[in-house]
């Protein structure tokens, strides 16, 4: 058994059980936007600043936000521990996109927050 | 008619580097052969090449070479197949070489051995054998038939990253082998030995495996079985 403690989940089935929930999630944000702006032509200031002004969409919205960042630590981990074998670099790599990811985070809740 | 080859030629004693190295063979107008008998002829040409093979019909997996690009085995690999084209012959991508077309197989035979791969039982032992229906044994097939030439673990991009770590889909295939077996009581053992994030899940279902499965094997559809089991043993 091989272990590992710089990916987010505690192992792999826990990886794999977030990655896809977090993939769903996802997916059924990227159909209701594609949907919303397909269907509200023209797509006017209002219609935007009104769909974002409801709560279930703030609470979607921030449901993506984690989701975005559940998926891609552990995706960047896969992809890292594939590609650089220098454990240190890694290790800088890794830290340097996760706190970027929060900070991407952070920035949406506190904009979807203030509409 | 002339049969074009360039094949991989590296001899640590002797190379500072490997080399590809041009051949060509005279053949009747029409005919063919497979890629393992033109390697003989071009050996018989230049003593110095060297590669494995044995048993010469696609049974024993000693001849594992990547033709043009595509992993699979010289022996059961007709010329005709390259239509004409040039024919580069490469070990297997991958793996340390040790001379010209023969690789050094010692981390696939590492991942192989960690699978376990021979029955466990604690249970009485029988006065013959341990009986299965036919339809256990059909669980088998598609799995005991793999013949461990390495095709499939040297075209797969998550073993070529962490062959320390990932077991690859050839060992992953005979691993369910063992898991499916009926006569097998160590499915919990052998999955807590899985259950980590390189063995099985660094799997991304690429499936070049099943593309280069000299035998026509899914290994890739087993380790997908075998998620489930670890998933189901999970949730």
């Amino acid at each position: 058994m091989v272990t590992n403690a710089a990916s987010l989940g505690r192992s792999g089935v826990h990886d794999f059980i977030l990655i896809r929930a977090s993939a769903v999630i996802l997916a059924c944000y990227t159909i209701f936007m594609v949907g919303f702006i397909a269907c509200s032509s023209p797509l006017t200031y209002d219609a935007w600043h009104g769909l974002f002004s409801a709560l279930p969409m703030k609470v979607f919205t921030l449901l993506a936000l984690v989701a975005i960042l559940v998926h891609a630590w552990i995706g960047v981990w896969q992809v890292l521990t594939d590609y650089v074998k220098c454990v240190s670099l890694r290790g800088v790599l890794q830290f340097v996109f996760v706190v970027a990811a929060f900070s991407y985070m952070a920035a949406g809740i506190l904009i979807v927050w203030g509409v | 008619m002339k049969l074009e080859f360039a094949v991989y030629r590296y001899n640590p004693d002797v190379d500072t580097k490997p080399y590809m190295k041009d051949y060509s063979l005279e053949v009747d107008e029409g005919t063919d052969m497979m890629v393992l008998d033109a390697l003989i002829k071009l050996k018989e040409l230049d003593s110095t090449l060297s590669f494995r093979r044995s048993c010469r019909e696609g049974v024993c997996g000693s001849d594992g070479v990547n033709m043009n690009g595509k992993n699979g085995l010289a022996c059961i690999t007709p010329v005709s197949t390259f239509k004409n084209k040039k024919i580069e012959i490469r070990p297997l991508p991958g793996m340390p070489v040790v001379r010209d077309l023969i690789v050094d197989l010692t981390q696939f035979y590492t991942q192989y051995e960690k699978i376990k791969p021979y029955l466990i039982n604690d249970e009485k032992t029988p006065a013959r054998e341990h009986l299965q229906s036919p339809e256990e044994r059909a669980h088998l097939d598609g799995l005991y038939e793999c013949i461990m030439c390495a095709c499939c673990s040297t075209a797969c991009p998550s073993f070529w990253w962490n062959p320390d770590k990932f077991i690859g889909p050839s060992g992953l295939l005979h691993a369910y082998r063992f898991l499916i077996d009926s006569r097998d009581t160590a499915t919990e053992e052998r999955l807590s030995e899985l259950d980590d994030a390189y063995s099985v899940f660094r799997c991304h279902g690429i499936m070049n495996c099943v593309d280069v499965c000299p035998k026509g094997l899914n290994p890739t559809k087993a380790i997908g079985h075998i998620k489930s089991m670890l998933l189901k043993r999970a949730v």
